[in-house]
This record gives C-alpha cells, sequence and structure tokens, in this order.
C-alpha cells in the first residue's frame, strides 16, 4: 500500500511538473523572455561577448554538428589530460595518482558523452580538482549537447523550407544558462539539508565505538549529485552511486533525485509539443513513454517481490539499502535504465534476472521511454519516422510527419541510427563472450555471466552507465572497447538525427488534409509502441533468451551456479 | 580554426562557471545553512571522532547491535556491494551463514524469522540501518551481555522503539534503526546506571 502511494505521488509530481517545466524551456528555446531573463540575459550575451559568439549566425545541419564535434572533441581532450595528471593538480589532499592511460580514456569519453560509466571508485581514485572541473563541466555541457541537438531537431521539423537549424552555441549556452544551473543548484541545496555532503576537507580518521579505524570521506559531493541526475548523466561521486549514504542519505533525498532522473526528459515532450505547434503532439510522446515506464515496472516489481527458488526468500535485500527499500530501489532501477541517466541506489548485478532483464531491454530498446535529456526524444523521433513510415506503407500513402513527407533519405539515417549501436551490441558482447579477455572479467557464472556482458555493452552503446557491477571492467580491453561502444552510441545517432534534422528543414509544410494520417491519437500511441518493442524485441530477443531469460528458467527449476 | 577559438573559450567558460563557481556556490550555501550536515554529520565522543551518523560501522562485539552484512566489511574507500547474481551458489551459502549467525549469537530458535536484511549484504556496503524487527530481535542477546536487570530491559527496549525513525514524512521509505546512534545510546544508558 505504502508503495502505491509513492508510486502515485511520484507519478502526480512528474505529471504536474512536466507542463511547468516544459513551457519554461520552449520559452527558453524560442529565445522569448522568460521568467530567469532578468537574471540571465545580460550575462549571456556577456559569455557570447567573451567567447566570440554571434548569437544571430545561423547554422545548416553541417555546420551545427561540426561547431558540436569540435567542442566534445576538445572537452574529452581536456579531461582525458586532467584525468591522467591529477597528481600535480591542486585540490587533491588524498593525494591520488592519475589514472592509466585506458583507465583516463575510457572515463574521458564516457563523461564526454553522457555517459558516466565508471570503471573507478570516485572515493579512491579521484581528486575534488578533477570531481569538479573536470566531471562536472562534462555532466552540464553534455547534458547541454543533448538538449541542443535535440532542439535542432524540434527546429527541423518545424521550419518552413529553410535550411537553417538555429546556433549550436546559443542552444548550448541556454541549457546550461537557463535550465540546467537554476534546477542544479535548488536540488543541490535541498539534498545538503538532507545530509549530502558538501565540503573540501581532507578524509577525516575515525575510531568507531568498538575500537576499529574508518576513514570518514568527504568533498564537494551534493553539487555533483544534482546535475548527475538532473542531466542524466548518473556518474556517482562514490563508487556506489547513489546507495552510497553521504550521496544519497534520506528517503526524500532519494525521491527528489530519482524524480530528477525523468524531470527534463518527460518536460521536453510538452516543450516538443510546443515547437510542433500543438501540444497534443507533445502528450502523444508523453502517454507512449509513461506506458512504457509503467509496464516495465509492473514487471519488475512483480518478480523482484517474488520468492526466489534457490533460497525460499521472497523480497532479496541483497545490494540493496535499507532506507530505500525494495520499491524505491526498483522505481529507480527502471528510471535509470529507461533514462539514459545510469545512477544506481541498488545494485542492479544482484537484481532478479527478470528485473535486471526489464532494465536491460529498456536500455537496448534505445532510451526512448523519457531517454537521455535530449538524446531519448531525438531517438524517439526515429522511432516516429519509422512509424509513420510503416504505417504509410501499409495504407500506401505518402508518409509525412507534421505537415512535411517522409523520403528515403530520412528512412536510411534513421535506419542508420537504429543499427549503429545494437551492432556494436550484439558484436562486442559475442566478442567478449568467446575470449579470455572478457570471460577473466565475468563475476557471476552460468547465464548471468553473459548478462553482465551484454548489460556492459548496452549501456556504453546506450549511453546510460549503469552496470552489473559484478563484471570487472578497469581491463584495457574492456576501456578502450566500452569506450568505442560509448562513441559509436552518442555521435552514431546524433549525426544521422541532425542529418534528418537539415533535410526535414528544407521541406514544405503542407498544412493537414482529410487524407493525413494523424498522428496524435491513440492509434498512433499503440503503433509506435508496437514499432519500439518490435524493433528492440526482434534484435536482443535471442540474445535476452540466453542470458537472463536462462537465468530465470534455471534459478526456476533449482539450479545454481 | 575560428570554430577551434570558440570551442576553447566556451570550454574554459563554462569550466569556471560549472566547475568552480557553481560548487563553490553550493559549498559556501552547505556551510551557512547546513554545517554539520555539509561535513558529514559526524560524531564525536569525548572530543574524538568516533564516526558519522550517516556510515555503518562494524560492530563485532557482542555488547553491541549489530549492523547488516557488509560485502567491504565496512571499509570505506572504496565501499562496495557482493553484486552476486541471484543464482550464486556463494550468494546463498552467505544467506545461510547470516541467517545461523544471527539466531546462534542472539540465542533465538530456528523457527525465528530473520527480517531479510540481516540475511543480504547492502548495496554501499556501508548502510546504517536495519529494521526495527532486527533491532528487537537483538535486545534480549544485548541486554543478557551487559547484564542489564528486567526493568533495565524494558527501558532499553522503549529506547529502540523511540529511535526508530517512521518513514519520512510518513510517506517515503522505510521504518529504520540507525544502528550507530543505537549503540551511542546504549552506552550512555548504560553509563548511567
Amino acid at each position: 500500500m505504502t508503495d502505491f502511494i509513492q508510486l502515485a505521488i511520484f507519478l502526480s509530481a512528474l505529471i504536474l511538473l512536466t507542463p511547468l517545466l516544459g513551457r519554461y524551456m520552449a520559452k527558453v528555446f524560442l529565445g522569448e523572455r522568460n521568467a530567469l531573463s532578468p537574471i540571465f540575459h545580460g550575462f549571456e550575451t556577456f559569455l557570447y561577448k567573451l567567447s566570440g559568439i554571434d548569437q544571430e549566425k545561423q547554422m545548416n545541419w553541417k555546420s551545427y554538428a561540426l561547431n558540436l564535434l569540435l567542442f566534445n572533441l576538445l572537452g574529452f581532450v581536456v579531461l582525458f589530460l586532467l584525468l591522467l595528471f591529477q597528481q600535480y593538480l591542486p585540490l587533491n589532499p588524498q593525494n591520488v595518482p592519475g589514472l592509466s592511460w585506458h583507465l583516463a580514456l575510457n572515463t574521458a569519453i564516457s563523461f564526454v558523452t553522457n555517459t558516466n560509466w565508471q570503471s573507478y571508485s570516485g572515493e579512491s581514485s579521484l581528486s575534488y580538482l578533477v570531481q569538479m572541473a573536470g566531471l562536472t563541466v562534462q555532466n552540464f555541457v553534455s547534458a547541454g549537447t543533448g538538449i541542443a541537438v535535440l532542439i535542432a531537431v524540434m527546429r527541423g521539423l518545424s521550419n518552413r523550407s529553410s535550411s537553417q537549424l538555429g546556433n549550436f552555441w546559443v542552444d548550448l549556452h541556454r541549457s546550461v544558462l537557463y535550465v540546467l544551473i537554476p534546477l542544479s543548484i535548488f536540488l543541490a541545496i535541498i539534498l545538503s539539508g538532507q545530509g549530502v555532503i558538501q565540503n573540501f576537507s581532507p578524509y577525516q580518521k575515525a575510531i568507531t565505538l568498538d575500537g576499529k579505524q574508518q576513514l570518514i570521506p568527504a568533498g564537494p559531493v551534493a553539487s555533483q549529485v544534482a546535475i548527475k541526475q538532473l542531466g542524466t548523466n548518473g556518474g556517482g561521486y562514490f563508487g556506489t552511486n547513489s546507495a552510497h549514504p553521504f550521496e544519497n542519505p534520506t528517503p526524500f533525498s532519494n525521491f527528489l533525485q530519482v524524480l530528477a532522473i525523468l524531470l527534463i526528459p518527460a518536460s521536453l515532450t510538452f516543450t516538443y509539443g510546443r515547437f510542433a505547434g500543438s501540444n497534443r503532439q507533445g502528450w502523444t510522446l508523453f502517454i507512449t513513454m509513461m506506458m512504457l515506464f509503467l509496464i516495465g515496472l509492473g514487471l519488475s516489481y512483480y518478480s523482484e517481490t517474488g520468492i526466489n527458488p534457490l533460497t525460499g526468500i521472497a523480497g532479496s535485500m541483497e545490494g540493496k539499502e535499507t532506507r530505500i527499500g525494495l520499491f524505491n530501489s526498483i522505481l529507480w532501477s527502471v528510471s535509470t535504465s529507461c533514462a539514459s541517466n545510469g545512477s544506481v541506489n541498488a545494485m542492479m548485478d544482484s537484481l532478479s534476472p527478470l528485473s535486471g532483464m526489464i532494465a536491460l531491454f529498456n536500455i537496448m530498446l534505445g532510451e526512448v521511454i523519457f531517454g537521455g535529456v535530449g538524446a531519448g526524444l531525438y531517438g524517439m523521433v526515429i522511432f516516429i519516422l519509422l512509424t509513420v513510415f510503416i504505417a504509410g506503407l501499409m495504407v500506401g500513402r505518402t508518409p509525412e510527419y507534421l505537415g512535411k513527407k517522409i523520403e528515403a533519405f530520412e528512412i536510411k539515417m534513421s535506419i542508420l541510427a537504429i543499427l549503429a549501436p545494437c551492432i556494436i551490441i550484439l558484436l562486442f558482447s559475442a566478442f567478449a563472450a568467446v575470449t579470455p579477455w572478457g570471460l577473466n572479467s565475468i563475476g557471476n557464472k552460468g547465464p548471468h555471466g553473459l548478462t553482465q556482458i551484454l548489460y556492459a555493452f548496452s549501456s556504453a552503446a546506450g549511453n546510460n552507465g549503469s552496470a552489473f557491477a559484478g563484471l570487472t571492467t578497469d581491463t584495457p580491453f574492456f576501456n578502450v572497447s566500452l569506450g568505442f561502444a560509448m562513441l559509436i552510441g552518442r555521435f552514431g545517432i546524433i549525426l544521422p538525427v541532425l542529418a534528418i534534422a537539415g533535410s526535414m528543414s528544407a521541406k514544405k509544410r503542407t498544412p493537414p488534409s482529410k487524407g493525413t494520417f494523424r498522428t496524435d491519437n491513440w492509434l498512433f500511441i499503440i503503433l509506435l509502441i508496437a514499432v519500439i518493442l518490435i524493433v528492440g524485441g526482434l534484435t536482443f530477443f535471442p540474445a535476452l533468451a540466453l542470458g537472463p531469460i536462462a537465468d530465470h528458467l534455471l534459478i526456476g527449476s533449482g539450479i545454481s551456479f | 580554426m575560428k570554430n577551434i577559438i570558440i570551442s576553447l573559450r566556451v570550454l574554459l567558460a563554462m569550466t569556471i562557471l560549472t566547475g568552480l563557481l557553481y560548487p563553490a556556490l553550493i559549498t559556501s550555501f552547505a556551510q551557512i545553512f547546513f554545517s554539520r550536515k555539509a561535513n558529514g554529520s559526524l560524531v564525536y565522543v569525548n572530543g574524538k571522532l568516533s564516526g558519522s551518523e550517516l556510515i555503518g560501522q562494524n560492530f563485532s562485539d557482542s555488547t553491541y547491535f549489530f549492523p547488516r552484512p557488509s560485502a567491504c566489511d565496512f571499509n570505506t574507500v572504496p565501499g562496495g556491494a557482493s553484486n552476486l547474481g541471484p543464482g550464486n551458489k556463494k550468494l546463498i551459502g552467505d544467506i545461510q551463514a547470516s541467517k545461523a549467525r544471527f539466531l546462534k549469537v542472539n540465542g533465538l530458535d530456528s523457527l525465528t524469522v530473520v527480517p531479510n536484511e540481516m540475511l543480504f549484504a547492502s548495496a554501499s556496503g556501508l548502510d546504517p540501518d536495519i529494521s526495527l524487527k532486527s533491532a528487537l530481535l537483538q535486545c534480549n542477546r544485548v541486554a543478557g551481555m551487559r547484564k542489564f536487570s528486567s526493568t533495565q530491559k524494558k527501558e532499553l527496549i522503549s529506547m529502540v522503539n523511540n529511535l526508530a525513525s517512521p518513514p519520512q514524512f510518513s510517506l517515503f521509505g522505510e521504518t529504520t534503526v540507525n544502528v550507530f546512534k543505537l549503540n551511542l545510546e546504549l552506552n550512555k544508558f548504560d553509563s548511567h546506571e
């Protein structure tokens, strides 16, 4: 019963905040006057002047993509160097050494691509300077990059015969200044009031009550946790992420953090409706996502509360925290995997096989169920185009979306964006599953070991970042291959999506007629869900059958490993 | 080339803004308004640092209440979980061992239902809490080890009940007892008698 009430509060908060924040973001990105203009407008103009940005300059998709790539490449190089040489830099009271080249490579790619896959534990491997000036910065700008791409796509869909998608720098600045920073300040302050630490002290030695030594970690945690949740980054300050009591100390801090995972992605559906000129278009996507979310949540909860036949115990607490409890652990695991966030408050590896599979499947679907900030919705646009295309084939009409014709080029690019991460996940997992480089890292035998590998590559290619953490991934093989998967999963989608935006932008917009296939009703929602599940399901079903499904069946017949 | 220079400048501005000013702002605010919490909710006993309210400690002396099993033995740098899958033989063995140990050390009969969190290792390895029921099941043993009279034992039980924190705002989370706080109170209680 209390679980149900908590779910009801969570969903109500999300549904109420979606139009509020969504309308605000629409104003921000349409360049209209908004609630925070009086505070930030002058500062925004000042930053443009400082960086030499001409904010009136419009970019076509190639120029937009080029600037985006350059900025991300530079971010990668700087972060890579910070990680390699942190021992020579200030704010390192624990004197942690620089990372190995492959771990630094993996971590730098990970934060630039908004993945935040972590092959290290922050409390023992990173200095305060790197956590702040390296990771926190990328948390903001990688999230800003995702939002910027979405804004460009929305312009492309709503423009009338123009090849201009806006200005990357302006979109980036606006998302960071008007959306991410204010929300992060708000959240970080409340979190520190709940007990999330925020200081620059060195770790302190304590003598516990029964005379043992314990080191009490420290650091600027609240500021990083706020943006890691809001920006769907997910990289924990500590290795155990939001399971750590200093990162997530109370049930209320937990509620705010899990709400923060979905807040911006959900609100962007409303912003989308504004750009499309019809709130219904936005709510259609919100409902589609919410239905997929609730189906996953229901299955995951049902599986996790069930009895494990091997132990006879219902509701395993392995890898879960007492103050958070089972329901909130499951709510989080579903939210974090839907949203490409990747933070955890319970260990995915110890979930029941089907609950783990739901998380894995959410990622494999391309994280379009709310999804990463920006990334979720531009991924959804791909599925929308496919759905409209398929529906068009069925009735023999030229497919149209928002009054624009969908042609061969858009479909080619859509297929490219869908296939790129799928190929990476399956090929790399297969390779790791038959070589000692992969097999030596497995922490659980049997089909669960395969699930660990599949999850790692899905998480990387999906830019999620959560893990079945029993897999030892701080090895040259995994650091490099997962790094590559993250790059393909990010830019292998951003580039085709921007190309689609550019091509759609240049097309004429025809007013809807009687024969127009509607994309804002229940029929469309059902078709869209079917396309998402069929594309995701068919691609990955064989792999899932060998991993989590086999795991479930074997445990059910009393076999352990 | 012009694009590279803009990229560099934007990255620098963003680093200063989000990497330095933003954490500095949050730190100043937290240090002014929530100073104790921002520094880790530290607990001092006789002027010496004894730990943090939020970080579990490894109580193995049987005059104390015991915490949950921890895969990292309550080591904080780094903390960690077992990451054992639900079909892992080691997990099944660990559960049986935890159950047997809990029943034996607390002198409970084998039919007693041991709350789940005492059988399974936590996610952070540093879980400071246990359920109220797990704390109450340990009262007999703690009272016995500390040679409490029957009235003292009753007081101990009401102390445990008082220390239990119900769901936050009556809505979020579970009813829990913080083992470190409980043992601190236990020491105070014991020295008063």
